[in-house]
């Protein structure tokens, strides 16, 4: 065996999210842990939503990366607990994704007991990524992926995403 | 961009024991890699039972979501309504898949659970199967399920069974989000004209002899203490929601009867409206067309 050149997690680490590139699985904190032993390793993963479809891909391609480095075997896992949170997204993950156009997401509520119901009366303020503005207004809930929702700039016009805080 | 862009897509098209999305789903286990060994002290077909039922709920409902799809009056409600119903299936997935793994005598997976069972095995609650005749009343349904489901697997987040635990918690952030789109609805149609006051009010007066089955216990939950949650518990939260939601929006709480019940058992009990067969007929006519076929 050729002793791989780069440390399971660096090569776990560089695997974009295939719905948002500019990231990596690390970035968004989905890659839980990576396990080394010898060439062989176990790769944990978390869902960021219960119907992400990425994460087939996530797996299949952890594990195509995995074997080109040199790790023989590679097992990739899916762990639930704890849920995942937009909390879990680097600061490098954030400055990435504003500089593609889309908001990084504010703090995540810390629940305890009952969610508290949201009529929309009070609204996040998001900064526009592309302007810098404050003067920008929610669209929808609900975008393109099953983490982001639609925003609009007041003061630039464009249209932008937002990663919404869970 | 960088080269990496693509990268998540280069293997699509070479020879491997793995199916890919883009040929079609090849959907491997949810639960790959999770511990599934039942705890000691609950019993494996009560729980087995029990997540089905809940699966159910979520994989009926959310194909009633889907049939919405291109329906939708603007982009945006199109796009939220996809996302929460592939939160509701992303549910009902790794709820069958525990299901089957906790009694693999219901089902061999949860393809065998969602495409091989006849409307009489299917546990969901009734208040899911209904076809919406207008948007009214798919907003008004969804408040009432997302804000019950979302009492319920609040409390079930506690479960003695830590896979039923993490999928509750996991879904319950989800739900926050659905219960708040439709309750946003609920009061801008209700608050609106006089045209969708009227037919707001009409929708919940629909609905509301569905709503009573969603509270009451059966046998399955009766077995599971600690594991899961008697949904009469949740009733004192799920009415105050929706209490404040038809407050602000202006709306009666309908003072209805119940739907009938065929000797007290109902959707639990496997006991369905003449809806879900028609549910059922799209949901599952390719897979039991091609029964072998990976897609």
């Amino acid at each position: 065996m050729v002793a791989p050149a780069l440390t399971a997690w660096d090569v776990a680490a560089q695997t974009p999210d295939p719905e948002l590139p500019m990231v990596t699985v690390a970035d968004l904190g989905i890659l839980r842990s990576v396990e080394q032993d010898g060439d062989r390793v176990v790769v944990t993963i978390t869902p960021t939503y219960s119907g992400c479809p990425a994460m087939r891909e996530i797996g299949a391609d952890l594990r195509h990366r995995l074997q080109q480095a040199g790790y023989a075997e590679v097992e990739v896992r899916t762990e639930l607990a704890p849920a995942w949170t937009s909390d879990w997204i680097t600061a490098d993950g954030r400055r990435k994704l504003a500089g593609a156009g889309i908001a990084p997401p504010h703090s995540a509520p810390a629940r305890h007991g009952p969610a508290p119901l949201n009529l929309g009366l009070t609204r996040r303020a998001v900064q526009c990524p592309q302007c810098g503005s404050a003067n920008t207004e929610r669209s929808a809930d609900f975008g393109s992926t099953a983490c982001k929702a639609l925003y609009r700039c007041a003061d630039c016009s464009e249209p932008f995403e937002y990663v919404k805080e869970i | 961009m960088a080269e990496d862009e693509f990268t998540a897509y280069h293997s699509l098209g070479e020879d491997s024991e793995d199916h890919r999305w883009a040929f079609g789903t090849g959907f491997t286990d949810p639960l790959e890699g999770i511990d599934t060994s039942v705890p000691e002290g609950i019993d494996p077909p009560s729980l087995a039972a029990y997540c089905l039922a809940l699966g159910d709920d979520a994989l009926i409902y959310s194909h009633r979501l889907q049939q919405w799809l291109t329906r939708m009056p603007e982009l945006e409600e199109e796009t939220a309504l996809a996302n929460i119903a592939l939160d509701l299936l992303g549910q009902a997935r790794m709820l069958l898949a525990r299901a089957a793994k906790a009694d693999p005598s219901l089902g061999a997976d949860e393809d065998a659970l969602a495409f091989l069972r006849e409307s009489k095995q299917f546990r969901n609650v009734r208040l899911v199967e209904r076809h919406d005749d207008d948007f009214a009343e798919l907003v008004a349904r969804l408040l009432v399920f997302a804000t019950w489901r979302l009492a319920l697997f609040t409390k079930l987040s506690a479960s003695g069974d830590p896979v039923l635990a993490a999928i509750a918690a996991k879904g319950a952030k989800e739900l926050a989000y659905h219960r708040d789109y439709a309750g946003q609805w609920v009061v801008r149609l209700g608050d609106g004209t006089g045209e969708s006051h009227a037919r707001m009010q009409r929708a919940l007066d629909t609905l509301w002899p569905l709503v009573g089955e969603l509270f009451v216990i059966t046998g399955v939950e009766q077995a599971l203490p600690g594991t899961a949650v008697d949904p009469a518990l949740v009733r004192p939260e799920t009415d105050a929601i929706i209490d404040t939601v038809l407050a602000t929006a202006g709306l009666d709480r309908p003072d209805v009867a119940p739907l009938g019940t065929l000797a007290g058992r109902a959707g639990r009990d496997g006991v369905h409206t003449e809806a879900l067969g028609y549910v059922l007929a799209e949901l599952q006519s390719v897979a039991r067309a091609h029964p072998d076929a990976t897609w």
